[in-house]
């Protein structure tokens, strides 16, 4: 019998297999923040253990980082501590670190792509669930706890139990303004937020080979909220181009090699999956959350549901909590929610084609006087990028406030943070209560949604808007 | 790691789903470098509402937490177990785990059973018919009680190994440090390095 891709990346990884013990995985690539490594440094110190593979690790600053000022020191002094203990640990250890300020600085999950260090058939893992982001490439990335950060940096390994598999498949072809966000928060509807437990994802089938790269790290990065470890898209010539002449690409006969090696990375025909899901990407529409979990969605279309229209009970009583907590009533179309805030950025949509897709919503218009418009670049290199195109005086003409890169208010750990009942359009992945800030009310979007909503005040998509005179 | 075989203590009834590690402990909570006093931030967003559970002085000495279906969804912060553990909990009971809470509950050894969601009601309702009522939860026999109630409880069989033994992974890894030398031998050249 055939092989699944995530069997093929996951057999090739295996330093160890024993009878009753989980197998142990070699790790290819090991991304590191502020947050969730300081204890694991620790741990390593008072063991007396050094960093096994130093050149297979890299950090970044990103969670704690401030959008604004930052050449000065950070005000937060808990955040600064945080920061600088980092760095500490990065020069200790002899592990190349990207901080605030530096030109590849950015969200670990953007800035490991852009590198060309996020390659098909690596193992990533890193101490942020978002980690999944980097299965768009064929590589099987998961996020880990800071035990198991310890547990890399001492041994490049990880005692694993296998995943099963899960197949995605993308029918058809999505209409103009439906994008990866919807695709990805209607299969989250669809299996809910425990669906995807235990498995790996692979996200196939039409829709998704057309997608770019940039569409496809959106859609894995959020496979986390569907319950999933992982998320992966076998890699094909859209993959190959993307990676090709970055910085850490392989040159040469290297890319020659690798370049055959990747082309063996996909699922056999004679494979089978533990479990399928098909989504028919011809009736998708733009999607939206309407409650306080990724799985709480719809289209944009429809109506905030009656929490008694759900059969289960357990989510009867979930739906009436988060009515609750967001405020809002059965039978209020979402197209009238009115928001406070949109938030363009994060790991799931904050690269350069999110802007440039956003901008070109905007342009010419102006914000609702109502609303706050916060564009956060992925990267420091996406807000170069942008810069260079001009999509920051677009975004600024607009009213909206252009921003240094970083999480931001995706998690509100930084100062970007919504106040005790503000409302957002956010193109981040998580609406959990107070996940933006204590008592803030998350929808999730896309950007071309929150681009059009910033424009008309309410929740909306770009068909919505006015052409510009 | 303490080893665990079994505890007895008081249950704490949290009738809710899908509690994320966000609400188990909100970011602001993280900026910590240390690994322990997370104990006021857990449920930090809950605990400002005087009905929350632990509230209750009945239940504020809980160390068995009895929650709802989906629990320690969203992110991968090992926070969300500390603040558990800070604040006194020995055990979580739920009918689903999210995958990285269990993992990082397993390294730091606080017990994840996983019980019938029929269980847990019937648990729920005698620790609300009686709060400060205590649960037994025997990792040894995989088995909790909780008065009338004998309820079976799932747990892997090497998860419950190394609680009981008390074990740390990495001491665990490092007893095969020539299986991984040999397959950093065999690593192809083309893949990636961050240090050139």
């Amino acid at each position: 019998m055939g092989k699944t891709l995530a069997e093929k990346v996951w057999d090739a990884h295996v330093v160890r297999r024993a009878e009753g013990e989980p197998d142990l995985l070699y790790i290819d690539l090991h991304l590191v923040h502020e947050v969730t490594s300081p204890q694991a440094f620790d741990g390593l110190r008072l063991a007396g253990r050094p960093v096994r593979r130093p050149d297979l690790t890299l950090a970044t600053e990103d969670h704690n980082t401030p959008t604004l000022d930052i050449d000065k020191p950070i005000a937060d002094l808990t955040s600064r501590t945080q920061i600088e203990t980092l760095r500490r640990n990065c020069e200790e250890f002899g592990i190349r670190l990207h901080p605030l300020g530096d030109v590849e600085q950015g969200i670990v999950h953007v800035v490991g792509p852009q590198l060309g260090l996020t390659q098909p058939g690596l193992t990533v893992v890193c101490g942020d669930s978002h980690t999944s982001t980097h299965g768009a490439f064929g590589a099987l990335a998961f996020g880990i706890g800071t035990s198991e950060v310890e547990h890399v940096l001492a041994t490049q390994t990880l005692p694993l139990r296998p995943f099963k598999t899960m197949a995605i498949n993308v029918e058809g072809t999505l209409k103009p303004g439906v994008t990866a966000k919807d695709i990805i928060l209607a299969v989250i509807a669809k299996i809910g937020t425990g669906g995807g437990q235990g498995y790996v994802l692979e996200y196939r089938g039409e829709a998704i080979r057309a997608l770019s790269m940039e569409a496809r790290m959106t859609i894995c990065n959020m496979s986390i909220e569907a319950g999933a470890r992982a998320g992966m898209i076998a890699p094909d010539e859209t993959t190959f181009a993307y990676i090709e002449g970055r910085p850490h690409a392989p040159k040469g006969k290297e890319w020659d090699a690798a370049l055959e090696y990747w082309r063996t990375l996909y699922t056999d025909d004679d494979a089978v999956f533990d479990a399928e899901v098909t989504i028919d990407a011809d009736a998708l529409e733009p999607f939206v959350t309407w409650g306080t979990n990724p799985g709480q969605g719809l289209p944009l279309s429809a109506s905030v549901p009656d929490p008694e229209s759900f059969a289960d009970e357990t989510e009867k009583a979930a739906a009436r909590r988060a009515l609750e907590y967001m405020a809002l009533e059965a039978g209020t179309p979402l197209r009238d929610i009115a928001v406070d805030t949109v938030f363009i950025g994060s790991c799931t949509n904050g690269r350069i084609e999110d802007l440039r897709a956003a901008a070109a919503v905007v342009k010419g218009r102006k914000k609702a006087d109502s609303v706050r418009v916060l564009v956060v670049p992925g990267s420091a290199k996406v807000r170069l990028q942008a810069e260079q195109e001009g999509l920051d005086k677009v975004f600024t003409e607009f009213g909206a406030e252009w921003r240094h890169a970083g999480c931001s208010m995706c998690l509100g750990m930084n100062p970007d943070q919504l106040a005790p009942g503000e409302r957002s359009a956010s193109t981040s992945n998580r609406n959990f209560e107070g996940r933006q800030g204590k008592g803030g009310r998350t929808h999730l979007v896309s950007p071309l949604v929150a681009a059009a909503t910033s424009v008309r005040g309410t929740l909306s998509s770009p068909a919505d808007l006015e052409p510009v005179g | 790691m303490e080893k665990f075989i079994r505890h007895t203590g008081v249950g704490v009834p949290l009738r809710r789903s899908n509690v994320d590690t966000d609400q188990i402990i909100p970011a602001v909570y993280l900026k910590r470098v240390t690994r322990t006093g997370f104990e006021d931030g857990l449920f930090a967003a809950w605990r400002g509402d005087e009905t929350f559970v632990l509230n209750n002085p009945a239940f504020a000495s809980g160390s068995v937490l009895v929650a709802g279906p989906d629990f320690g969804t969203g992110s991968s912060r090992e926070h969300a177990v500390w603040a558990l553990k800070d604040y006194g909990f020995k055990a979580v009971l739920s009918s689903r785990f999210a995958d990285i809470f269990r993992g990082n509950s397993g390294k730091q050894g606080l017990l994840t059973g996983q019980l019938s969601q029929d269980d847990i009601e019937l648990i729920w309702k005698a620790l609300e018919n009686a709060p400060g009522t205590e649960v037994t939860v025997d990792l040894d026999q995989r088995v909790v009680t909780c008065g009338e109630i004998v309820a079976p409880m799932q747990v892997d069989d090497y998860t419950r190994w190394r609680l009981m033994e008390g074990l740390d992974d990495i001491g665990l890894t490092l007893r095969h440090t020539d299986a991984i030398d040999d397959f950093e031998a065999g690593r192809p050249s083309h893949k990636p390095r961050t240090l050139v």
